[in-house]
């Protein structure tokens, strides 16, 4: 991002915050790129002559004399092959001592593709996982977070998940990361030996918060170029998405703009939702898969990012302890995927929903038994049976180190049923009782 | 002439124009960025200063840049071919739209001008007509298109010729109309008009006198909307809303259906768009997607046009209700239309109101909800819009602005339940804290006697209250044990869970259970009423439970059977054993 020659260099700042300067300039065009005393920032508001830079790098030291020049483009990224196995800063420079990629370069945070010309997602992406296959099936084109306390294993869920999934690439967009679990994700994903399709852009702890804002745009614009260019079907991850809301807060705070919930921008909703819906299944087969993380307060997901992050997925994944077995699950209850009902009985087993139901209505049953027991309370025989199977039910199915395939899982389901209940007690219906039952 | 002006502030979609020349509140401009024009609405007017709403991404615009009002509001254009059709919110075709991208600044044509439609007059020379008054009809599908006289004109005219039968394009003059200073007005098949004035030319908008079946047992049977009526879900993410709204527009028993997807997911259109196709109308036996027409605004296009989406499916329902039709709005959802509202108003620096939305949105809100209803036209038909709207609270909290302003506005409320979505009880609607106002409305309850059962909403209050009943006994037992509580309490129980599972459950992905006619709605809710009428002696709670499960089973079995059908019969046989036996 080098100065041209020609380019007219200003150098009076009119004002400085902690994110953002303004300085008085003319022929300026909105959302385009400046360097402010050698450091990359965007315009983000122009009055009459007054223009407003976002400095991705924070101001500390800038002067008012600092020297600005204006590029006259948006951030752009260049894409090609070479992509592929190398690792990003929020830039899109290396920062894997690689040489710099050769490609097009593209404009990042581009147009949205015409909603009549996306296809329906239609093609699971299993995991291995029960409580993603069985429970809340994977499709691609869709897009979950997983909703997680700081404390849970979220990171490595997520790069269990992307190993096991069956894509062409992956993406991981890694915003406030802390350099231990960059380095887990890149230990993993070369221990696995999947180093060739991966491509990661990262912003670590260690980077000022601003930058990445720039993350997901230029993982998605990477995303785009092989679903888009090559067919291919891209898994992006984006971890944590809390961090950038909390980066979009500073700044539009620092822009003195009325915060509303939380004190997050009025404008948190379309922020994400633009992130979030470059998820997509293409007509010509590409596609791109967005699983993302935020983190939560103490499990509290009234908080305005899991909650506008809700609305706009397609589901979200919770993870807990469970303590019957002592094994991380993804719970059953809040869990949800959106786009399940698209492959359920489709691409899988006609039992598929019917076993995913009962099993989570008798796990359910099991928690109220659970409750009695906690009260005082007697427990019948029907709360006794429901309590053995749901610690059957974490242990050999929820529990996320277990890896089957789809059948293998609905097979277990009817196991558990034989062995703990009575036909009309699965409340299931007769066609699949009399094709899959086992056991008296 | 039209006024001009120049670029002097952009903050993301919010651009300010100095005007050289007269310029009104909501009128359109063109701003010339980049050699693409992009689309504008004045929100506000200070002096010189114009601040203007852009439809588009205004990354690149400069200030200085070029703009052109354009002496109009935001208009639709309404006529033959806007059913089946896929619009943005600004009614641009997205399926004549090229390459995959949407691109900036490209706008496309909503109707199709060299189609031929089959033109059938119906007014004469001579006849003295007003806006609204049918002047032909062409079929549109099987629909019976009315070419009326422009919603616009003003007063009385007199037909001066119509076109006879035949072939015409819709830009062809189907009627001449004289006015009252004498002069010859030509009528083509279409017509614009602004979105956010509702169309008038009706008699009267009386109240709602008929029910509007969805085939959900929970609404139909337990908290039934008018026909003309309105209603609004409200509830968390992932409580089943837009599986709720979609069963309702497959089901409606509606002529016409405009689905406004307002901010939501694009996955979520594309499933109308890969189903509506294929689906059939349980009232028609046609494809679904002859009677609906889709308003698609999601939640990463433009937040301005967001805004606007929700008028333009407002103007096309209150379009077809003129020509006699029953029409249902389904919008989804109306919070991220507040959210468009809160957003500008944010970047307008005006005062907030609660939670930073702006302060008259209650009056938005109301105001928008009134645009529905059943009207008498002036010849004496009736047309009737049914608008029904989500609501997504933030923080699943229904104490915030947004719901609260919906619920003074909506007659009915249909509350999704965290608890029974955790539960997979859906449709997750709840069924103490739900109500329709309609329900209260005389003229309703005698239509639900003469058409459904006489004295249907006694029987319904019996089944709200066998319910609560249940659910004050749940209690007892959960505080006092299965042991601490009487018999009685856990017969109570199980008597509001077989309600639950047999009437308030439905299955929205199965081919039988998803759609209840009412006259199966009353057979069941007869059969299970008698159920709970009964007394039963049981030694223990274990046997009660075990009872119960069974006979919900069965019952159940016979949701998912044809109605009367062998199987149905079959199950409703071992039912009547088990409960012969058991008493």
């Amino acid at each position: 991002m080098a100065n041209k020659a020609y380019q007219r260099i200003y150098t009076q700042l009119e004002a400085i915050t902690k994110a953002t300067v303004t300085l008085k300039a003319s022929g300026v065009s909105n959302d385009e790129l400046a360097v402010v005393d050698g450091r990359l920032a965007q315009v983000v508001k122009t009055k009459g002559d007054h223009i407003t830079l976002q400095v991705f790098s924070g101001t500390e030291g800038i002067p008012t004399d600092a020297e600005v020049t204006f590029l006259g483009v948006p951030p752009s990224l260049k894409v090609g092959d070479q992509l592929a196995g190398r690792f990003f800063n929020a830039y899109g420079e290396p920062i894997d001592g690689g040489p710099a990629i050769d490609g097009e370069e593209r404009q990042i945070g581009g147009p949205s593709v015409n909603p009549y010309k996306r296809r329906q997602p239609s093609e699971i992406i299993p995991t291995g996982i029960a409580g993603i296959d069985l429970n809340n099936t994977l499709v691609s084109g869709q897009k979950i977070p997983f909703f997680a306390d700081a404390d849970q294993p979220y990171n490595n869920v997520m790069a269990q998940v992307a190993l096991r999934a069956d894509v062409d690439k992956i993406i991981l967009g890694g915003m406030g990361l802390s350099n231990d679990d960059y380095l887990y994700f890149k230990h993993e994903f070369e221990s696995a030996g999947a180093l060739d399709k991966i491509i990661s852009f990262v912003n670590t702890t260690e980077q000022p918060p601003v930058e990445r804002l720039l993350i997901p745009d230029m993982a998605l614009t990477a995303a785009e170029y092989f679903a888009v260019e090559k067919n291919e079907k891209v898994l992006v991850l984006l971890t944590d998405m809390t961090l950038y809301a909390d980066a979009l807060s500073i700044v539009s705070n620092r822009m003195d703009q009325i915060p509303s919930k939380d004190s997050m921008p009025g404008s948190l909703y379309s922020d994400l939702a633009k992130i979030y819906e470059k998820a997509v299944q293409l007509p010509d087969g590409g596609s791109i898969t967005i699983i993302a993380v935020t983190t939560l307060n103490d499990g509290d997901i009234t908080h305005a990012v899991p909650d506008n992050t809700g609305y706009i997925t397609e589901g979200q994944l919770y993870l807990r302890t469970d303590p019957d077995s002592g094994k991380v699950i993804i719970d059953p209850f809040r869990s949800l995927s959106r786009l399940k009902q698209l492959v359920q009985g489709k691409k899988t087993r006609d039992d598929h929903s019917q076993v995913m139901n009962a099993s989570v209505r008798l796990y359910s049953d099991a928690q109220n038994a659970k409750t009695k027991l906690e009260n005082g309370f007697d427990l019948s025989d029907y709360d006794l049976r429901c309590l053995d199977y749901a610690k059957a039910y974490a242990t050999r199915l929820l529990a996320i180190d277990v890896n089957l395939k789809i059948d293998e899982m609905l097979d277990t389901a009817w196991e558990l049923f034989g062995e703990f209940f009575t036909k009309a007690e699965t409340g299931i219906k007769q066609q699949f009782i009399d094709k899959y039952w086992v056991g008296k | 002439m039209k006024s001009t002006g120049k670029v002097t502030g952009i903050v993301s979609n919010l651009v300010t124009v100095l005007v050289d020349g007269p310029v009104s509140q909501n009128e359109i401009c063109h701003i010339e960025c980049e050699g693409t024009n992009l689309m504008a609405e004045v929100i506000k007017v200070n002096g010189k200063q114009a601040a203007v709403q852009v439809f588009e991404s205004t990354r690149g615009l400069k200030n200085g840049d070029k703009v052109t009002f354009e002496d109009k509001m935001l208009e639709v254009t309404l006529g033959p071919g806007l059913l089946s059709s896929c619009y943005d919110g600004l009614q641009n075709d997205l399926t004549t739209m090229t390459g995959v991208f949407l691109k900036r600044g490209e706008y496309t044509d909503p109707l199709n001008h060299e189609k031929l439609w089959d033109f059938t007059p119906l007014a004469k020379a001579g006849d003295k007509v007003v806006a609204a008054d049918w002047l032909g009809e062409v079929k549109e599908g099987w629909l019976p298109h009315k070419i009326m006289v422009p919603f616009s004109f003003k007063g009385e005219y007199t037909v001066k010729s119509v076109a006879p039968a035949g072939q015409y394009n819709i830009d062809a003059v189907v009627a001449v109309l004289t006015g009252a200073d004498g002069e010859d007005v030509n009528v083509t098949m279409t017509q614009k008009w602004p979105v956010k004035v509702a169309i008038k030319g009706y008699r009267e908008k009386p109240r709602p006198s008929r029910i509007m079946e969805t085939g959900v047992r929970v609404i139909d049977t337990l908290n039934p909307i008018a026909e003309g009526g309105t209603g609004f879900i409200p509830g968390p993410f992932g409580c089943g809303k837009t599986v709720l709204q979609h069963a309702i527009a497959k089901q409606g028993d509606a002529e016409v259906i405009v689905m406004a997807a307002c901010g939501e997911r694009a996955n979520e259109v594309v499933e109308i768009f890969t189903e509506f196709p294929e689906l059939i109308d349980p009232h028609t036996g046609r494809k679904l997607m002859e009677r609906t027409t889709i308003i698609c605004n999601t939640s990463n296009m433009p937040v301005a046009a967001r805004e606007a989406s929700v008028y333009t499916a407002m103007t096309i329902c209150e379009y077809y209700r003129a020509m006699g039709l029953k029409v249902l709005l389904l919008a989804d959802s109306t919070s991220r239309w507040a959210q468009a509202l809160r957003e500008m108003s944010n970047r307008l620096e005006e005062l907030p109101g609660a939670d930073a939305f702006p302060v008259d949105l209650s009056a938005i809100i109301s105001n928008f909800y009134a645009r529905a209803g059943m009207v008498v036209l002036n010849n004496g038909q009736t047309g009737s819009v049914t608008f029904i709207g989500t609501v997504s609270p933030a923080g699943g909290n229904l104490k915030e602005p947004v719901t609260e302003s919906t619920k003074k506005a909506a007659r009915c409320f249909y509350a999704l339940e965290q608890n029974r979505a955790d539960k997979k009880r859906y449709p997750a609607v709840n069924p103490i804290d739900s109500y329709s106002k309609y329900l209260e409305y005389p003229e309703i309850c005698e239509y639900l006697s003469e058409t459904v059962a006489p004295g249907w909403v006694e029987k319904v209050e019996k089944t709200k209250n066998i319910i609560r009943k249940g659910r004050d006994a749940q209690e007892q037992i959960n505080i006092l044990g299965d042991d601490g509580v009487p018999m009685t309490y856990h017969e109570i129980f199980w008597k509001s869970e077989l309600i639950d599972f047999v009437i308030l459950q439905q299955d929205a992905f199965d081919a039988i259970d998803s759609v209840t006619p009412m006259d199966r709605q009353k057979y069941m809710l007869e059969l299970v009423l008698g159920i709970c009428d009964k007394d039963f002696t049981f030694e223990d709670f274990e046997q009660c439970r075990i009872f119960f499960k069974e006979m919900i089973n069965l019952l159940k079995q016979m949701n998912y059977s044809e109605f009367k059908g062998e199987n149905f019969n079959k199950y409703q046989e071992q039912l009547k054993t088990l409960i012969d036996n058991g008493k």
